[in-house]
């Protein structure tokens, strides 16, 4: 199963590797981890995508506890939530492409961040999901390069993770 | 006052009433050590190599529930220290290491004696510190005694680079501490508690196994006074011995893999299992598939939430301090005014007496060759049962486990979690500083005791008169028995050839050294290093039998009921 668990953690030098040899250490699998300040500078958020049992992502959440600089742990996916990633998509944009690039990008209400006479720079966001679906839709032999965030998450109404 | 760097360390030291450190100076600790030369608030021990330092540091903590610290320079200095830190957390024992490191501006330019301290211990310490302000160090080094003894306890290291421990700042040591982040849990669910309560009282086979945990958080006589008013069976692992007392009639003794007949059995066939600061480890219950084939009903108690259901599902967690969630349960106990069932407890005690009467113990000492097992079992003798023993690791730490029987805890002292070859001497050493004035013996064996040897050095400039037992079989003796049973005899590599000779080697380090060779010269021997040299370190190097094996044995993999018994083979 698939799950998203949202850190607080204390903002501080080595932060990120603590969490990150946690996984390694003890075999759990990391699909993607995002991490930046809050409006508080002295947190920053974490979401981590990871998949296991319940058995495994019960460890993950008590081992994330465990360490010492973490302030709160939620898993996400137990929940109403909301997850997006950002993607950024440079793709060659000529001749007949260009015009057909732009409508795609439309339909997935992607936005042109950067142009120059043969490449655009699509900015696209959305759940893991719909970035793949664009990059199944456009002609693969026009993608140059891709970059992609990893999920940000969020609960839905009430669910608050604050301090 | 504005102090510097260095001065504030000694005085933190000071204000957490640290008796002794544990260390060895470098380059990046000068300054440190240039304080704490000009202060007697504490001493500080000068070991040979750093892993030592850890280890004494450690076993000063282990016999006494007070703090360990050890003080160690940059680079290698820290890196000799890892295997100490290493061993101290898979034993959450609670300890303070403080490492020099070079100077800010220099971190990270491949300095003399530089390393990624913090990122080298990471995965083997409860938490750790980089100072980069001398105004932090304070308050850091406040956390780290705060952060090793509380909840499951660890060691934590905090690292100081050498222009901090030069530099000046006002000194306010805080009295208390609080942290957003870490707060662990002290008092357990009461609504579990009561159902603990109600499931041990209707047990029919039940079984407490006490672990680690009971030692650590001072619950040996918690957990006596409710194994006593529950008049249930008692199992200790290999780090909980002496948290129930061997000698008591409810004692099966050790579990695990090469537990007794009697804990294994019971610990596979009972109905209601009660797992107090134990952690179901792979050498405890052996494989969890063939201990979960037989269901039974499981409570566990831990303070770290990670232990429960990690292994072995459970079906009444309970999170909290070990002491005071016995005194929860008791209290509740007493309260309910219940009884166990006293047929089906007597027809329980029926069955765990015939598996007793397996005496899966026993061994067969002749005239010729000296048994390893009879050198343990007279050394538990000739010291009354009374005094602080630390082991190394492997054939004979099984031994001690199984045939010197601990009443009381804190009194054995071994490496269970990471199974450290070579902390026997500066346990030894550690005990004796924590100890003052304790019966001290090392059981220790040909292959480990070279681990850390030259520790006899350190223990001849503080005159510890710690008495080793070197059972000698000329093997490193556990990985022969592995080699006999699970690979066809080829005994790779685990013959320990061109042995020195230990007597001399002790007399050279200005100890008393004795050979023994005759079962008939075992007793008189330890009578005489424990009375004529009782002020002596001697070192008592007993040739045993080469063949001797540890059992009963669960192979690993193995269900705990399938065990090898001695006359099996």
């Amino acid at each position: 199963m698939r799950h998203i668990i949202s850190i607080l953690i204390e903002n501080e030098a080595g932060a990120l590797s603590r969490v990150s040899g946690l996984f390694s250490a003890r075999a759990f699998n990391i699909e993607s981890l995002t991490v930046a300040p809050t409006e508080d500078a002295s947190l920053s958020r974490m979401t981590i995508v990871s998949t296991g049992s319940d058995d495994v992502i019960e460890q993950i959440t008590k081992q994330l506890n465990k360490l010492i600089d973490v302030v709160k742990v939620v898993d996400l996916s137990e929940a109403a939530h909301i997850e997006r990633e950002l993607m950024l998509v440079k793709v060659r944009a000529a001749g007949k492409d260009r015009e057909e690039m732009k409508r795609i990008a439309d339909i997935f209400r992607g936005r042109i961040i950067d142009v120059t006479d043969s490449t655009y720079v699509i900015e696209l966001t959305g759940n893991g999901s719909k970035l793949d679906a664009f990059l199944e839709a456009i002609d693969r032999s026009l993608i140059l390069e891709t970059v992609r965030t990893g999920v940000s998450g969020i609960g839905r109404g009430d669910r608050i993770l604050k301090v | 006052m504005q102090l510097t760097g260095a001065e504030i360390v000694i005085r933190c030291l000071q204000e957490e009433k640290v008796e002794y450190v544990f260390g060895y100076p470098g380059g990046s600790v000068l300054f440190i050590y240039d304080e704490l030369f000009k202060q007697d608030k504490f001493k500080h021990v000068l070991v040979r190599h750093e892993q030592a330092a850890v280890h004494a540091a450690d076993a000063y903590s282990r016999s006494s529930n007070k703090i360990g610290v050890c003080l160690v320079t940059s680079g290698p200095g820290v890196t000799n220290a890892v295997t100490g830190i290493a061993t101290a957390h898979m034993d959450s024992v609670p300890m303070v290491i403080i490492s020099g490191q070079v100077p800010t501006a220099y971190i990270g330019q491949d300095a003399f004696q530089e390393c990624d301290t913090v990122g080298i211990t990471r995965p083997c310490v409860k938490h750790n510190f980089l100072v980069k302000d001398v105004r932090d160090l304070a308050i850091t080094l406040k956390k780290a005694f705060y952060i090793a003894k509380t909840g499951r306890p660890g060691p934590v290291l905090v690292d100081i680079p050498k222009d901090i421990t030069n530099q000046k700042c006002e000194f306010d040591y805080p009295k208390t501490i609080a942290m957003r982040s870490y707060n662990p849990v002290v008092k357990g669910h009461s609504g579990q508690i009561k159902k603990a309560v109600q499931m041990l009282l209707e047990a029919k086979r039940p079984m407490i196994y006490a672990g680690g945990g009971v030692i650590l958080s001072d619950a040996a006589e918690k957990l006596a006074k409710l194994a006593r008013r529950l008049g249930y069976p008692v199992t200790n692992t290999l780090m909980g011995l002496g948290g129930y007392p061997a000698t008591d009639k409810q004692s099966l003794g050790m579990l695990g893999m090469h537990g007794t007949y009697e804990a294994n059995m019971a610990m596979q066939n009972c109905d209601v299992l009660i797992a107090v600061g134990a952690r179901f480890d792979d050498r405890v219950i052996g494989n969890p598939a063939h201990f979960a084939e037989i269901s039974r009903k499981i409570i566990h108690i831990d303070v770290d939430p990670s232990s429960i259901s990690k292994r072995v599902k459970v079906d009444v967690p309970i999170v909290g301090n070990l002491p005071d969630v016995l005194d929860e349960l008791q209290k509740l106990l007493e309260a309910s005014a219940g009884v166990p069932d006293p047929k089906a407890l007597a027809a329980w005690w029926k069955q765990i007496d015939e598996w007793r009467g397996k005496k899966s113990l026993k061994y067969k000492q002749g005239k010729e060759i000296i048994m390893p097992q009879y050198v343990v079992e007279k050394l538990y003798e000739v010291t009354g049962g009374d005094a602080f023993i630390t082991s190394d690791v492997g054939q004979h730490q099984m031994w001690a486990a199984q045939y010197y029987k601990f009443d009381k805890p804190r009194r054995w002292i071994n490496s269970g979690g990471l199974g450290t070859m070579g902390v026997g001497l500066p346990y030894a050493m550690g005990v004796r500083f924590a100890n003052p004035k304790a019966t001290v013996a090392c059981i220790t064996g040909e292959g480990s005791i070279q681990m850390n040897i030259q520790e006899l050095s350190t223990a001849k400039q503080f005159r510890l008169p710690i008495k080793i037992i070197n059972l000698n079989n000329r093997y490193l003796g556990m990985v022969r028995q592995w080699q006999q049973m699970f690979h066809g005899n080829r005994y790779s590599e685990s013959y320990v050839d061109a042995l020195p000779d230990f007597v001399k080697l002790a007399e050279a380090y200005g100890h008393v050294g004795m050979k023994i060779e005759r079962p008939a010269d075992v007793e008189p021997a330890l009578r005489e290093a424990f009375t004529k040299h009782k002020n002596d370190l001697v070192f008592m190097d007993f040739l045993t039998d080469q063949t001797a094996n540890v059992y009963p044995m669960v192979a690993a993999g193995k269900g705990l009921s399938e065990m090898i018994l001695a006359e099996e083979l």
